[in-house]
Parts: structure tokens; C-alpha cells; sequence
């Protein structure tokens, strides 16, 4: 099941869809994941976006950073915007004229957004969505999501001098849309820029719901320096804190395996102000070895060894 | 063709003459009849379009949004707690400016629980900058419609529209409806081509952020369309009169206006049962009227101080209330004669909430406390039992 993709691949696209001059952080995650996925999908594609630092950063009127037919309407409805706009196609005679994009942040995905995500998926329309990860509410302030991790500190889900931070383990989204039986699922992350665009160019070729998540870090959230985006991505992966897959027809069909490049999560962890907190008294060993477990149950379940 | 049918069938009838490209639905009592209808005509091959089953009314409200933003002609309807749920959603569609026409099946708010008709659900939505249609009777509902997408779809308006069909009065009632004919349908109401729409042939940016400099213009502009709205839908009227032979209405309806010192002004179905007191004060030699408002935004504000002029009162009868304000209707029509010297003594009666029936007794019995001039600001049919009671 190891992935292989990265060594047959391409070099990527060069012409950008998501033109520069946006006004994203220096090292963001989700502009450099966005405007890999967008470039795989290419120009004929329709992008409904929800409200968050994407669509705030990328069109700020009258300006646009969006060189495709682009949508923003609120935080929770992109896939079902994306829905009505599969359906208008088709009842139009234009069904084919373009992919059809719908994406947002975590919180917009999996906390505000999932019930309109759950009918998109269930209704089998033809749309590719894709969750740009950065495992907090960013727009607002760094708040915490169903996506935030365990132990991570938010403005909502403080550390302290009685609190580790945010007491709960990532939702398993990917799962909650495989479980949909959808065809196809992944996860990716902007530290694996090739895997992340092979899998949109995959995603795109299969018909019906797809939902691709992107582990895509914050520098200014997760406190790191901005160079440090693309090796904190993969750092995620290499601990088996973000196990990077497909599934198809929910089957878990490739995963990336970590073999001799596998880290302990202090690795992840330690470059990273939201977990500063774990590091800063003797206690906060045992909640790494918490958070060590679930590396540990990952990459069991996973296989990634 | 005449056919003795069931509101919710009136409506999704002339929903079908419309030839929507996309319908989204999601049940709520009492709108339901209406999407099983379009469900139906589609099942049967009649109506021709992408019907989508929603998650909730919120999703359904943004499916129509996509849809109309591709450049769809789209339809949904929703009543009470859906709408509130849409409600979100439904000022995005004002705000992008796309001409989606909804049906509001209108019924009270929860809590407590109601399933019953006010008219609570569209007034929570009147500065939403939806144009707001209210019918008295399913001709009219059949009619609105297919005036409706003619408004909204004009390139000056793009606006969209609540028609708004009093829950199980109409919804569920029978009655003698004319159906359009497809083919005048056809030429009175043309496909919807957009100038702007979500394609790759021309690649534009919808949704915005706009930033102080820019976002207040665009509410001033709404405002600006809401005024010029009003008299293209008096001229909508008109062609309609002319394409169909039949004239549902403009922004108003004038009943036994003539003459007339004391008028009652109301909206919807409640209209019928207000016209039959007025035929019986007319009988009696009182010099009473109706005048029906059928378009509630854009409020028609100079078409009423003109139609009310000379009349000595004004009799408010209204299935809405701002909580903490009064009936506003009411309001808005003493808002309309501001500072007018001609301007008429306006009494406020709220009722038939929640479902609650009005006879043609309690419109004569407010007509006479206003003629006696006491109790003008009130609650019709309170029950003392029902004020008694400790929740």
C-alpha cells in the first residue's frame, strides 16, 4: 500500500489560478494548499468557498485573487451552494463545462458546515470538497474547532495553570464522509505539495462526492515560524499525528508509510506555541506520551510502518 | 383551463408555467403540499427540472442560491421555522442580488409550538430585502408567481421575491383557480438570461469581502431598487392584465374605497372575511372599505397615503407583531402619513395569531370601538382562560 505517486509525477503546473498579490500571512497553509489543489483542477473549474481567511484574504472587492468562476455566500453552505450549482449545470445543458470545487476551513466543514457536507455527500452530486485543515477557527482569533487537536491551545481552549488545553481528539471527519459511501476520500497535507495535487487531479477524474482534507498549517495560530509551513507538514505525517491516505468506496486503498523517516511527536510538537504549554513543566511528559498514543494508534490502524 | 384545486396545487402549478431549472424542498407543515406537488409533476415527467431533496431549509435556500447564481431560474418555499432557519441565507440571495422566487406557507413562530397561520414568519423577514407579495386568495397565489420571477428577473430589480399564501387557509383550501396557459406563460414570462453568471467563458468573482468603503453603497442601492420596484410591479400588473385577461393586482387593492370615511387595511386571506363585513356595513349605511396591501416590500407607502386620502380611520387588522413595538403594519402606515395633516386616526387590531379564527363578528366589533373611540391599540379575541393560566 506505500505511496509511490510522488516519484511518477509531473512537475507541477506552472500557470496559477489563484494569482499572488492576496493578502494570506507570510508561510499560510491553506493559500499554498488552495492554490496547489486549484492549479491541479486547472481552469475549468467552479470554486464555491466558505466564509474564513481564504475567501477574506483572496477578495477584498474590488479586488479578486480568483482567476476561475468563484463563489462565496456564508460560512456553512459552500458544498450545498456547490450542489445548486452542479444541479443549474445539468438542468442548463452545460454539465461537463467545468470541475466543480467546494471548500473551506475545518470549523466551516466539520463543525458549522457538516450537515449541508453530509446531504451533499449523500445526494451524489458531482463536486470535489476540500477541507483546508488548519485545525482552528483562524479568521476569528485562533478558536477552537471539532478539528482542533488534543492538547493544542486555542484562545477557547486556553492552557492553564489548571488545563492542557483542548481536552478532545480530532473529529474523524474522513471517516464520517467515507462512511457516507462515497467514492472517494483522502487526505493530504501542504507539506506533500505532488500527493496533495495528484489527488485533486484523482478526485476529479471520479464521478460523484469526493472530500479531500488538507492538513494545511497557520503560522500565526499554531505560533511557528512562516518557513517552517512546509516542514511542519510533513512533520505531522512523519509522527503519525496525520496519517495521509485514500479511501475508495470506503476502503482504506494507499496510505504513506513513514518507514526509517518516522519521528516521535515531540518533533511536531516542540516548534510549535500551541503546545509550548507541554514542554514548560515537568507534567506536561505524560500528556506527551498522550498525545504519543495516539501517533502510536494511528499508525497501527493505519498500517503506516 | 379552470380546475377547482388545493392552493399548494395553484401554486405549484404556475411554479411549473414558470419552468424552473432547479427546485429545492424540505418539509415543514403547512408548506409541504406545494414541493409534493413539483416532486409529483417531475416524478411524472410534466415538469421538467432538477428537483433536490435538502438536509434542511437552510441547505435548500442554498441550493437555489448556487443554482440562480449559475444562472438558474430557481424556486424553493419554506414556512414558519424553515424560513427563520433561511433566514440567513436569504439576505445572502438579497445581497448577491439573484432573482430566486420562494413560497412562505405563512404560519406562526415557535415557542410555543404552533402549526397554525399568523403571519409572524414573513414579518421576520421584512428588512431582508426579499419583495414580499401576500395573497387573499389562490387565484391571486397562481397569478404572483409567474408576476413574481417577471419582477424579480428584470435587470433593474434583481432582487428575490417571498410570496407569501396564509398555512391551511390557502395552502389546504379548494378553490375555482384559472391555470395560465404555457404558451402565454411562455411569452409573458422569457427564459432568464442573466448579464452575469458563474461560467468559464467569463470568469468572475461572486460573494465578496467588502470592506467598509465600499459595503453601505450597496445596501443604499437595495433601498434605491425597492423604490423602483414598485412601479414596474403596478406595470407587471398591467402586461399581465393584458397577456391573461385577468388583473390579480398591483401593490394594492381598493374594495368599497368609495366614498368611504373609515377603512380597514389588512393583507392575505384574512381580506375576504374583512370585505363580507364591510359588504354588511355598507347594507347598513356605514361608509366602510378595504384596502388590501398585496406587496409589503417594497412597502407601498405613497399608493397608500393616495389611496387613504380623505378617510377619516383607519383600521389596522394585522396577523403580526414586533414583540416590544406593536402591529407593523400598523406602524408603517403611521409612518407613511408622518407629519401629514390629512393624515387619518389609525387604530391597530392584532389577530388571528397562531391560528386563532376571526368571525365576521370581531371585524364588526372593532369597526365599533372605533367609531365609539375607545380600545384602538388591541389584542382581538384574548380569552380570559387562556390569560389566566399560570405557564
Amino acid at each position: 500500500m506505500a505511496d509511490k505517486t510522488e516519484k511518477k509525477e509531473k512537475p507541477p503546473v506552472v500557470e496559477s489560478f489563484l494569482a499572488p498579490g492576496h493578502r494570506a500571512c507570510a508561510g499560510c497553509g491553506v493559500a499554498l494548499a488552495a492554490r496547489l489543489a486549484l492549479n491541479a483542477a486547472g481552469q475549468n473549474t467552479i470554486v464555491a468557498t466558505a466564509t474564513g481567511c481564504l475567501e477574506v484574504f483572496s477578495t477584498p472587492y474590488p479586488e479578486s485573487a480568483w482567476k476561475v468562476p468563484w463563489i462565496h455566500s456564508l460560512f456553512e453552505n459552500p458544498s450545498a451552494v456547490a450542489a445548486g450549482i452542479e444541479v443549474a449545470l445539468k438542468a442548463l445543458g452545460r454539465e461537463g463545462e467545468a470541475n466543480i470545487i467546494a471548500q473551506g476551513g475545518d470549523g466551516a466543514t466539520a463543525d458549522i458546515g457538516i450537515g449541508c457536507l453530509s446531504g451533499m455527500f449523500e445526494r451524489g452530486h458531482n463536486i470535489l470538497y476540500i477541507c483546508y485543515d488548519n485545525e482552528a477557527y483562524m479568521n476569528t482569533g485562533v478558536q477552537r474547532s471539532g478539528l482542533t487537536p488534543f492538547d493544542s491551545h486555542t484562545t477557547t481552549s486556553p492552557s492553564g495553570s489548571v488545563s492542557w488545553g483542548n481536552r478532545t481528539e480530532k473529529k474523524p471527519l474522513p471517516q464520517i464522509a467515507a462512511a457516507h459511501g462515497i467514492p472517494y476520500v483522502a487526505v493530504a497535507t501542504a507539506g506533500y505539495p505532488m500527493d496533495l495535487q495528484n489527488k485533486v487531479k484523482k478526485a476529479l477524474g471520479i464521478k460523484g462526492p469526493k472530500y479531500l482534507q488538507v492538513h494545511s498549517p497557520c503560522p500565526l495560530g499554531w505560533a511557528y515560524k512562516p518557513e517552517d509551513t512546509i516542514e511542519i507538514g510533513r512533520l505531522a505525517v512523519l509522527t503519525g499525528l496525520y496519517p495521509i491516505y485514500e479511501m475508495e468506496n470506503t476502503e482504506i486503498t494507499k496510505v504513506r508509510k513513514l518507514g526509517k523517516k518516522r519521528q516521535p511527536v515531540e518533533a511536531y510538537l516542540k516548534p510549535q506555541g500551541r503546545f509550548r504549554h507541554l514542554f514548560s513543566k515537568p507534567e506536561g511528559k505524560e500528556e506527551i506520551k498522550r498525545i504519543q498514543k495516539i501517533a502510536d494508534g494511528n499508525i497501527e490502524r493505519f498500517g503506516l510502518v | 383551463m379552470k380546475k377547482i384545486i388545493e392552493g399548494s396545487l395553484a401554486l405549484a402549478e404556475a411554479v411549473k408555467l414558470c419552468r424552473p431549472h432547479v427546485v429545492s424542498a424540505y418539509p415543514i407543515t403547512p408548506q409541504t403540499h406545494i414541493v409534493e406537488n413539483l416532486a409529483q409533476m417531475v416524478a411524472d415527467g410534466e415538469l421538467k427540472c432538477e428537483f433536490v431533496n435538502t438536509e434542511s431549509e437552510f441547505g435548500a435556500a442554498s441550493v437555489v442560491l448556487g443554482a440562480s447564481a449559475a444562472g438558474a431560474r430557481a424556486f424553493s418555499a419554506s414556512s414558519s421555522q424553515g424560513l427563520l432557519l433561511m433566514a440567513e441565507v436569504l439576505f445572502n440571495i438579497a445581497g448577491m442580488r439573484l432573482p430566486v422566487v420562494l413560497a412562505c406557507a405563512n404560519r406562526s413562530v415557535s415557542a410555543p409550538i404552533n402549526i397554525w397561520n399568523d403571519q409572524q414568519d414573513a414579518a421576520a423577514l421584512r428588512d431582508a430585502g426579499l419583495i414580499q407579495f401576500f395573497a387573499e386568495d389562490n387565484q391571486e397565489v397562481h397569478d404572483m408567481i409567474i408576476q413574481a420571477y417577471k419582477v424579480c428577473e428584470n435587470p433593474e430589480i434583481c432582487l428575490p421575491a417571498l410570496v407569501n399564501l396564509d398555512g391551511f387557509i390557502l395552502t389546504h383550501a379548494f378553490e375555482p383557480v384559472e391555470i395560465c396557459d404555457q404558451k402565454l406563460v411562455d411569452e409573458f414570462l422569457p427564459p432568464y438570461r442573466p448579464a452575469n453568471y458563474l461560467s468559464v467563458d467569463k470568469p468572475m468573482t461572486f460573494g465578496a469581502l467588502f470592506e467598509p468603503t465600499w459595503y453601505q453603497e450597496t445596501r443604499y442601492r437595495i433601498q434605491q431598487t425597492m423604490e423602483e420596484a414598485k412601479p414596474l410591479i403596478e406595470e407587471v400588473s398591467k402586461d399581465f392584465e393584458k397577456t391573461f385577461g385577468r388583473f390579480s393586482g398591483g401593490l394594492l387593492e381598493k374594495y368599497r374605497m368609495e366614498n368611504a370615511d373609515t377603512v380597514f387595511v389588512s393583507m392575505g386571506s384574512v381580506v375576504g372575511t374583512i370585505k363580507d363585513a364591510v359588504d354588511e356595513l355598507r347594507k347598513g349605511g356605514e361608509k366602510a372599505g378595504v384596502l388590501k396591501v398585496r406587496v409589503f416590500r417594497p412597502f407601498p407607502t405613497e399608493a397608500i397615503t393616495e389611496a387613504l386620502e380623505g378617510v377619516k380611520n383607519v383600521i389596522v387588522m394585522e396577523k403580526m407583531i414586533s414583540l416590544g413595538a406593536g402591529g407593523i403594519l400598523a406602524s408603517e402606515i403611521k409612518n407613511a402619513f408622518y407629519k401629514n395633516p390629512q393624515a387619518p386616526d389609525v387604530s391597530n387590531f392584532i389577530f388571528g395569531l397562531g391560528g386563532r379564527d376571526i368571525p365576521l363578528e370581531s371585524i364588526l366589533e372593532a369597526y365599533a370601538k372605533v367609531k365609539k373611540q375607545e380600545n384602538r391599540d388591541v389584542f382581538v379575541d384574548l380569552r380570559k382562560e387562556a390569560l389566566e393560566v399560570t405557564y
